[in-house]
């Protein structure tokens, strides 16, 4: 009987003590008891918890690089298909870019027909300027056509097959272009050479020509049809000892960078070879 | 076999020059990769068909070239003459030989298109042409005549074998 009550306080001082720590704990009284009867645990906790993480991404990491490897791919392939896209996007916008303004000049000279034709290669001589396009005989293209691009004069086809032609540029050493200069009137001849370069000659003496004078073809002599832009004068060498005056052109067209060309078909160029004549004859 | 096999290395050596070699130029000159393709073809041991690959070259590029095509066909020729002379004096330094062919053939083929465009009537300046067209285009043949020499130099090795010895 005696024992039994003394079990039943003992019990009851047990739980008075558990609710006393509890509520001490709760009103944070044992808070730095805790600190430092829970330190070690922690720290133990955190060693094993880490030497587990390691060991276990340590066995599940050959899945993991096989499948990050494949991911990667798939990003890979994915950027380059991207890349590819965003070059053939540029690739379309200067095309359209170029053909914008190619409609734009055609609008301004309604009086003539147009074929545009792409630029695929160059001449294999490097003694001679000329261009390969991927228009021809099929697309109505004659020997002697005009070519332009948006700028100005390119030069004129020298030769068609079926599928493609062949044109000359006006920096071509043997082109020689009849041409007027603006605002002055005067008329004069446009020399290629083999370096690009394009120079004036036949110059009247009694003109005054400036740097930055327009020049432009006369229509003279039939090869190529009137008022297409060509250049701009950018030096002139007068002497008083030479019949004419001479100058260098600055062209309107970058002829290391063309593209696309629009070649006029409706005109026919004149050959006024027979007119002119030849010592002997009668 | 090797005959045919002309037409398509020379035309996609040809679109190859045209597309993309005619637009990379030293000051104003290029390379030439069908002649180079050519001699390097013709200095090889062995081989029997550099007269033909010579005049499928030069009929291939007179086609394209505003140049007339007389001119690639003398120059060309002219270049498988000499590779075909020096093969036989020069046998154990082929690639000495096909130094002196590009040398000797670049000069043929600038020279006689000099002196094409020159009855033509095409006013060129001599100096300007020396100096902006043919000697940078022999310095640029020259350069490649050692890739197109170990190029051709394989091929050959795979369409003539050496014979075996028993």
């Amino acid at each position: 009987m005696r024992s039994s009550s003394a079990r039943t306080w003992q019990t009851v001082v047990l739980a008075l003590i558990i609710i006393g720590l509890i509520a001490l704990a709760l009103g944070g009284y044992l808070s730095p008891v805790t600190r430092v009867v829970m330190a070690p645990v922690i720290s133990a906790q955190t060693w094993l918890s880490t030497r587990y993480i390691t060991i276990q991404n340590y066995f599940r990491s050959p899945q993991d690089l096989v499948r990050l490897r494949q991911r990667n791919l798939e990003l890979e392939a994915e950027n380059a298909r991207l890349e590819t896209q965003i070059i053939e996007l540029e690739q379309q916008l200067s095309e359209t870019r170029i053909l914008s303004a190619l409609v734009d000049f055609a609008r301004v000279h309604p009086q003539n027909r147009y074929v545009a034709a792409s630029v695929i290669g160059r001449d294999p001589s490097p003694f001679v300027k000329y261009v390969i396009i991927n228009r021809g005989s099929d697309d109505g293209l004659r020997r002697g056509m005009p070519v332009v691009t948006s700028q100005g004069l390119v030069g004129r086809v020298a030769a068609v097959t079926a599928g493609a032609g062949r044109v000359e540029l006006i920096t071509d050493p043997a082109s020689s272009i009849n041409v007027r200069l603006e605002p002055s009137g005067a008329q004069a001849v446009l020399l290629g050479s083999i370096t690009g370069e394009l120079a004036l000659d036949f110059i009247p003496q009694s003109v005054s020509v400036q740097a930055g004078d327009l020049v432009l073809t006369s229509g003279l002599g039939g090869n190529y049809p009137g008022n297409i832009l060509i250049g701009q004068i950018t030096n002139v060498r007068r002497r008083e000892t030479d019949l004419f005056q001479s100058a260098t052109v600055q062209p309107v067209v970058d002829f290391s960078r063309l593209e696309i060309l629009l070649i006029i078909t409706n005109f026919q160029p004149v050959d006024i070879s027979p007119l002119i004549p030849t010592p002997g004859a009668p | 076999m090797t005959t045919l096999l002309a037409f398509p290395i020379l035309i996609t050596l040809l679109i190859v020059q045209t597309a993309i070699l005619s637009n990379i130029t030293l000051l104003h000159g290029t390379t030439d990769v069908v002649f180079l393709a050519i001699i390097a073809w013709t200095i090889q041991r062995r081989v029997d068909t550099g007269w033909v690959w010579g005049i499928i070259g030069g009929l291939l590029v007179g086609y394209v070239s505003a140049v007339p095509i007389p001119v690639y066909l003398f120059a060309y020729l002219g270049s498988v003459g000499v590779a075909l002379l020096l093969r036989q004096r020069i046998w154990n330094v082929p690639f000495l030989a096909m130094l002196i062919v590009t040398f000797t053939g670049t000069i043929l083929l600038q020279g006689s298109t000099l002196i094409a465009l020159r009855i033509a009537n095409t006013p060129l300046a001599l100096e300007d042409t020396i100096n902006l067209i043919a000697l940078p285009g022999l310095v640029l043949n020259l350069i490649l005549a050692l890739p197109f020499f170990l190029i051709f130099g394989d091929l050959a090795k795979w369409l003539y074998p050496e014979p075996l010895e028993i």
